[in-house]
């Protein structure tokens, strides 16, 4: 029995910009949310497609395979911004030890908000605030926080792009909603 | 058991912000209950929680609408390929 030929797909490098630079700039900028970077991004995928179109085997699309590339680059990212130096501070919520060990750090306490709240939601300032509010939460908390909450990407799906485990995307959602709470709370919903 | 059910209030209010995805599993579910029971902070939290998810599911909605138009400006396009045809030869 002999199987059915499978579909080969090739390349056609001069023709990448016009038909992938915006499907993998929007992809990318969905993720990273930095219009520079996300540029470059684009142009290093392009560039490592180069290198190595020799070596593909033609059995994903052109596009899929670019994709995978960008994903590599994606992971590198959101990697060095884990481990660069002097990125934005966690404040504890709760004490980490000793006898009180999980209960709230008495100044890190929510307050209640006025009752209007509800009201305000689409208040378009309050949805800047949103912005600005992310913008000051360490970068790959920010990253995962955007993909999960405002993309609604599925979780595996995140994990497996960042190369994270579940409990560890689950640990970094609730720090970051803990300190987005804690800033909108400041800046808008304090009573 | 009744230990099992006994959680801090950082446990408490990570299975909060778990179960607004709907991935908080039944029995962390009652264990909040409980935990409410004699937690008013966390309890607020959660209720506030609420507003939260409430409110990010606007931004995401608006976000989406003007996802579509993002993308690279012509001239940066421009840049990017000359830079590709230097190295595509």
């Amino acid at each position: 029995m002999s199987s059915p030929s499978p579909i080969t797909h090739s390349l056609d490098p001069a023709k990448w910009i016009d038909n992938y630079s915006d499907y993998l700039f929007r992809y990318t900028i969905i993720r990273i949310n930095d219009h520079e970077i996300s540029k470059d991004l684009v142009q290093e995928t392009f560039f490592s497609g180069l290198k190595s179109a020799k070596n593909f085997e033609g059995k994903a699309t052109e596009r899929t395979w670019l994709i995978s590339i960008l994903k590599r680059k994606i992971i590198d990212h959101y990697r060095k911004t884990n481990s660069k130096k002097g990125q934005a501070e966690v404040r504890m919520n709760f004490y980490n030890d000793g006898e009180n060990e999980g209960d709230w750090i008495e100044q890190r306490v929510p307050q209640s908000w006025d009752n209007e709240v509800e009201k305000k939601l689409e208040n378009t300032e309050l949805q800047y605030q949103i912005d600005l509010c992310i913008e000051k939460l360490p970068k790959k908390y920010a990253m995962v926080f955007r993909m999960k909450t405002i993309q609604e990407i599925d979780t595996e799906i995140i994990c497996k792009e960042l190369d994270i485990s579940s409990s560890n995307l689950w640990v970094i959602i609730h720090r970051a909603r803990m300190q987005l709470r804690k800033c909108l709370e400041e800046n808008w919903f304090n009573n | 058991m009744f230990k099992k059910l006994n959680i801090t209030c950082n446990q408490a209010t990570t299975i909060c912000d778990k179960s607004q995805y709907g991935n908080a599993s039944f029995f962390d579910k009652i264990k909040l209950q409980i935990h409410f029971i004699g937690c008013k902070i966390c309890a607020m939290y959660s209720k506030q929680n609420v507003l939260l998810t409430k409110l990010y599911k606007i931004k995401a909605t608006n976000i989406k609408r003007k996802q579509d138009s993002l993308c690279m400006t012509y001239q940066e396009k421009e840049v990017l390929r000359k830079e590709f045809e230097k190295q595509n030869v």
